[in-house]
């Protein structure tokens, strides 16, 4: 192993209070730009969580819909024009919309309705914890998140409320599905949807075309846009990146997110730049020296370099282990912090990136040392 | 006659511009040899150090010729400087300029890494050189931990870990009392009447004069007190007053 290893730890050891200074300047970015990456992920899969876990090839969805909460209609026709073409099994409606949810003291607060056929099995409510999805086909019957307890006033099944002067009870309980929008998901029928939105009965929002096995996706497409005129025709994974566009960029929160990394990564360059160059500053003597005895400046730069990667390393495993604790943190919040194998792959990059980069400053003043100056001291 | 390690020929170096110009060597010629121990004496402002810089390829001449080694030093790049002084050069400093965060054994080890040197091979060169100068106890200490006798005996032992052809010494004994001094000086002399190394010592401290083989003695950037024939310098006897081989050994 070279010494300039060693003179690189030694260096930055031997003065503690900068390499706290140091640590604290990398850890605060990268744990910055964790967060708000994670915050952008996490965002991410919020927004399309319903799309994710609809069973379906295909969405059928008024023009322009920029996303799955899109209040527009489209009008069930369509429904029997697509159900009648060559490879489509079946044609299912779905019904969305914002609702009052009034709970039994009197106290309103805002839900969105989600219904669709419980034949079809298309969106059905997920991660059910208690009750029977199946009961939703029954009167006036929903599903509700265990999240919202408070905010809905329920305590578990059997539980009732009222919504659009209908009066609903709790026949199942979820784990898990929370909404971005902080207003609660509720699933009902189909038929239920309707009523509790006021949507007509010749309307839905988007129809969710499941195709046959064997189906040609393409021509099938095709086929389906030649007979719903205005009507976009999307798969789901289109819908999904529509959706994560409009929300998180259309919306300016993903803009804002990746603003806030950027902050950080600024500020992480430019303080373990400044804490490189003032420890270089610091060591110039000795810089001199390994020049005088000749040196490469090579080795003089490995020996820099050396000093950032180290800082890099320490920095990310310890800004790592934060970023672990937030995300425990932040699971069960309304937007947890989600973190992926391929975030923390470049975050390490970006760390090694940045101290790297912060190395450069050191290293064109290191180029400028003049062997001579160590017969001047 | 021993062979030439170093020849300067015709140096001149002119520092400064305008009417701060000033005339630091009006023309050098000067040859160290293997084997030989040279001492370049003169006043404060006489050229010793530019000198010093010149034939240890940090500073060009502004005219003139120096061969290190059969290396031809003009029109070289700094890097190619650089790895002349990596290969033949050694040197030993007035401040010693050892690194305070490694040990005496790793400061000397630097001096056979940055020639590609490493792992315990090296270490093992690094503590018979340590041992060569008295250190072999002290092999593991930092340089704050060492006297300054001490420190300039480690600095002596990286001159001459990678057998360079050639040390250059400044001032190497001012810092120290007469008995380091002695130490510092026989350890140079060793370097080259045992070692064959060509050692020039720039130096003010006139206690140092019997170790020489022969004095340069330099005033106002040129060479003075030319005797008669090829001798630049002054030619000594090896010195009479060398003091026993024991004391390296001696300090505390």
């Amino acid at each position: 192993m070279s010494l300039a290893l060693t003179l690189a730890s030694r260096n930055l050891f031997h003065d503690l209070l900068r390499f706290v200074a140091t640590m604290v300047g990398i850890v605060f970015s990268v744990v910055l730009v964790m967060v708000q990456m994670g915050l952008f992920l996490g965002f991410g899969h919020m927004v399309t969580t319903m799309i994710d876990h609809a069973s379906t090839d295909l969405w059928i969805v008024p023009k322009g819909a920029k996303c799955f909460e899109d209040p527009s209609l489209l009008d069930l026709k369509l429904r029997n024009k697509v159900a009648t073409l060559d490879g489509v099994a079946t044609v299912v409606p779905l019904v969305i919309g914002f609702s009052d949810w009034r709970q039994d003291s009197g106290e309103m607060t805002p839900v969105f309705i989600v219904g669709a056929d419980l034949r079809d099995r298309v969106l059905e409510p997920w991660n059910v914890t208690d009750g029977n999805v199946q009961n939703l086909s029954q009167g006036y019957s929903v599903a509700v998140d265990s999240s919202y307890f408070d905010r809905l006033g329920v305590t578990g099944v059997g539980s009732t409320a009222e919504i659009r002067g209908k009066k609903v009870k709790v026949v199942a309980l979820t784990d898990g599905i929370r909404s971005f929008t902080t207003t609660p998901y509720v699933f009902v029928d189909l038929k239920n949807a309707r009523t509790l939105t006021g949507t007509p009965g010749d309307r839905a929002n988007d129809l969710l075309v499941r195709l046959n096995p064997n189906a040609d996706r393409d021509k099938v497409v095709e086929a389906i846009r030649a007979q719903v005129g205005s009507a976009e025709v999307l798969t789901t994974a289109e819908f999904r990146d529509r959706s994560r566009s409009f929300w998180l960029f259309g919306t300016g929160a993903g803009a804002a997110l990746f603003a806030g990394a950027l902050l950080g990564v600024i500020v992480g360059t430019v303080i373990v730049a400044q804490t490189l160059y003032s420890s270089t500053k610091d060591h110039l003597n000795e810089f001199a020296t390994l020049r005088a005895m000749g040196s490469s400046n090579r080795y003089i730069y490995n020996v820099i370099i050396y000093q950032a990667l180290i800082n890099a390393v320490i920095g990310f495993l310890v800004a790592y282990g934060i970023g672990a604790v937030v995300v425990e943190a932040t699971a069960k919040s309304a937007l947890p912090i989600v973190i992926t194998t391929w975030l923390v792959i470049a975050l390490a990059a970006l760390t090694l990136v940045m101290c790297v980069t912060s190395a450069l400053g050191a290293i064109f003043r290191v180029v400028r040392i003049d062997p001579a100056t160590v017969f001047m001291r | 006659m021993s062979e030439t390690i170093i020849e300067a020929v015709g140096v001149t170096r002119i520092l400064g511009r305008g009417a701060h110009e000033v005339k630091a060597l009006r023309g050098i010629d000067l040859s160290l040899r293997r084997g030989e121990l040279t001492l370049l004496m003169g006043p404060s402002g006489s050229g010793k150090t530019t000198l010093l810089l010149i034939l240890g390829c940090m500073l060009a001449p502004s005219s003139g010729t120096v061969t290190v080694c059969g290396n031809p030093t003009s029109n070289v790049d700094k890097e190619g400087l650089a790895k002349i002084r990596r290969d033949h050069v050694g040197f030993v400093f007035q401040s010693y300029h050892l690194f305070p965060t490694l040990t005496a054994t790793q400061n000397v080890q630097l001096a056979l890494d940055i020639r590609h040197e490493r792992g315990r091979r090296a270490r093992k060169k690094a503590r018979e050189a340590l041992d060569l100068v008295g250190l072999a106890h002290k092999v593991k200490t930092r340089p704050g931990e060492l006297s300054g006798g001490e420190q300039q005996r480690v600095a002596i032992a990286r001159a001459l870990v990678a057998n360079p052809s050639i040390v250059l010494a400044d001032e190497p004994t001012s810092s120290l009392d007469s008995e380091n001094g002695r130490i510092i000086m026989r350890l140079l002399a060793e370097a080259a009447h045992e070692r064959g190394q060509a050692v020039l010592v720039v130096t003010h401290d006139p206690r140092i004069l019997p170790f020489a083989d022969r004095i340069v003695q330099i005033e106002d950037g040129l060479i003075v007190d030319r005797p008669t024939g090829d001798a630049e310098v002054l030619h000594l006897p090896k010195p009479s007053l060398f003091p026993p081989r024991a004391a390296a050994g001696n300090e505390s």
